[in-house]
């Protein structure tokens, strides 16, 4: 028994360690594609790794009236990330952790961790630190609450705000067509573009001055505090292509019981499914222009709207069916 | 058979999406391709009632809706639109924001309604009941947000579309009906058309603001 306790032990582990390791790859692979599209050579896919380490070797200059916030912050949004992503099942749904992996927690985990940012942009008191701040604040009012309201609409079908218990029922679950699924999945994609700042809410390659939102928050940070930001943003992404594989295409993940080789297999499957979802996005932010900020309430409103429909219609259907 | 229902089902649901779409729009050629695609997913919804409820009848509803409001109707309003020369973004009551939010209420009140009304064995119609009564609702409230006569007529019309889907839900309207319903929105397209040239004649504008303030005696 014990030694099924340490293979357990190492298999979340292990969980951990392939988010991490793969989220450069991810954004290498966005941004390749993209780069593509646009027939440009675009970097290498390896890029992201070799922009870490170099950021890490560098040195961090930190603005004089900086405080404790401003340094510490870094870190703290790094690992309140790393622990969301690898909290979501990946390539197992039982895990040895998986009752703490709660969409319920995912969402205040995530939501510390936009608190710090927004309060550390602020921190040195540079105008563009606070125009990012607010931009940030603003986008998430109106994300947050569409996604707690697609993780009820989820719990409603699934019995369970547990993100393995969700993804095991929708395994064990004939495929169904529902309208509700289909539109809280269509507000998560917005949810997820929003909170990643990607085009049409925000520019992640752009440095100009009316339009960055995320940027111009991180704009004080260099060195290896700008290093784990960054690796913040990409722990993000694969957190929340992860969260939309496990929740509408769980598909080849292993069950709880599965041994080493059944984990391989589903590790294999997740990759594949990662990677493509990146591609996608990569072809979505070139046929698609950036919005104008002010229309950002509207676009992620409809994330809410879609939401709020879909749990009238899980409702409703959930009637039907009694 | 439950598949049958959950098609069915998705595609009322995008035809209220596509709802939600046309008061999300800014521009008036936008709506005009919502509202197409609206019909488009209506002459779908219909048409896969008749495949699998093997009600032949109902291939002409969904003939009528493909070709009237899918293709000729946007047509000729887009047409309208650019003889018109009228600004191209669209004219509000009320912002983007507040009426997405009426909609969403006029959803749930549709819902509330149903699920009060509808009870016993059809409860399987009932949901696409609900979406059809929520989709006549935004087409009434697309009429009272938005000031510009064009979009006016595209309310009516996306009105006329969730009639169509309730009817198709309940069993049907007699073909005789529905022909001369088809044949009435035509008509009332022409009238639309003629009255909107009128009135921009008259006003030199088609925002029917104008007519609050038009009064008789005033000369």
């Amino acid at each position: 028994m014990t030694g099924n306790l340490v293979v357990q032990f190492l298999a979340q582990g292990a969980q951990m360690f392939f988010v991490l390791l793969i989220a450069p790859l991810a954004v290498g692979v966005v941004r390749r594609v993209k780069a593509r599209l646009m027939r440009r050579q675009g970097a290498p896919l390896l890029q992201g790794y070799r922009d870490l380490a170099k950021l890490l070797r560098k040195e961090s200059v930190v603005a004089e009236n900086a405080s404790w916030l401003f340094r510490s912050a870094p870190s703290l949004i790094f690992a309140l990330t790393w622990v969301a992503a690898a909290l979501i099942p990946t390539f197992a749904s039982g895990l040895m952790y998986n009752w703490a992996a709660d969409v319920v927690a995912l969402v205040a985990l995530l939501g510390a961790a936009r608190a710090l940012l927004a309060l550390a942009g602020m921190d040195v008191g540079t105008s563009f630190g606070g125009i990012g701040s607010s931009r940030e604040m603003m986008i998430a009012t109106l994300a947050e609450p569409a996604m707690m309201l697609i993780v009820l609409t989820l719990a409603i079908a699934a019995g369970t705000t547990r993100l393995a218990g969700v993804a095991d029922f929708f395994i064990a679950e004939p495929l169904a067509v529902r309208v509700s699924m289909a539109l809280s999945l269509l507000a998560l994609v917005i949810v997820a573009l929003a909170e990643n700042a990607r085009i049409p809410v925000d520019n992640p390659v752009t440095h100009l001055e009316l339009t960055m939102v995320h940027e111009a928050m991180v704009l004080e940070y260099s060195g290896r505090h700008l290093a784990l930001i960054e690796a913040a943003g990409m722990l993000k992404l694969v957190l929340y292509l992860s969260l939309l594989i496990c929740l509408f295409a769980p598909f080849g993940m292993a069950p709880a019981t599965a041994g080493v080789d059944g984990w391989a297999l589903g590790l294999l499957a997740w990759t594949v499914k990662l990677l493509g979802g990146a591609a996608l996005l990569g072809v979505w932010e070139v046929s698609i222009a950036k919005m104008r900020v002010f229309r950002l309430p509207d676009f992620v409103g409809i994330a809410f709207v879609f939401a709020f429909l879909a749990i009238l219609l899980a409702f409703l259907s959930r009637g039907a069916i009694e | 058979m439950n598949q049958v229902y959950d098609i069915s089902h998705l595609l009322a649901g995008v035809m209220l999406v596509t709802s939600f779409a046309l008061l999300y729009q800014q521009r008036i050629a936008a709506v005009l391709n919502a509202f197409a695609a609206q019909s488009i997913t209506l002459a779908l919804a219909v048409a896969w009632a008749a495949w699998s409820e093997n009600r032949p009848d109902l291939f002409i509803t969904a003939l009528i809706a493909f070709s009237l409001k899918g293709v000729v109707i946007p047509v000729a309003l887009h047409r309208t639109v650019a003889r018109l020369g009228i600004h191209r973004e669209v004219e509000k009551v009320v912002g983007v924001g507040a009426a997405l939010m009426v909609g969403l209420a006029l959803t749930a009140l549709a819902q509330a309604l149903v699920v009060k009304i509808a009870q016993g064995p059809a409860s399987q119609a009932r949901e696409e009941l609900a979406l059809a009564l929520a989709i006549i609702l935004m087409g009434f409230l697309m009429m009272i947000v938005r000031r510009n006569a064009v979009t006016q007529i595209v309310g009516f019309m996306s009105m006329e579309n969730g009639l169509i889907l309730a009817a198709t839900g309940a069993r049907g309207m007699p073909l005789v009906v529905e022909i001369s319903v088809a044949f009435s929105v035509l008509i009332a397209l022409f009238v639309f058309a003629v009255f909107v040239f009128r009135i921009r004649e008259r006003f030199d504008t088609i925002d029917i603001e104008a007519l609050d303030r038009m009064r008789g005696d005033r000369r």
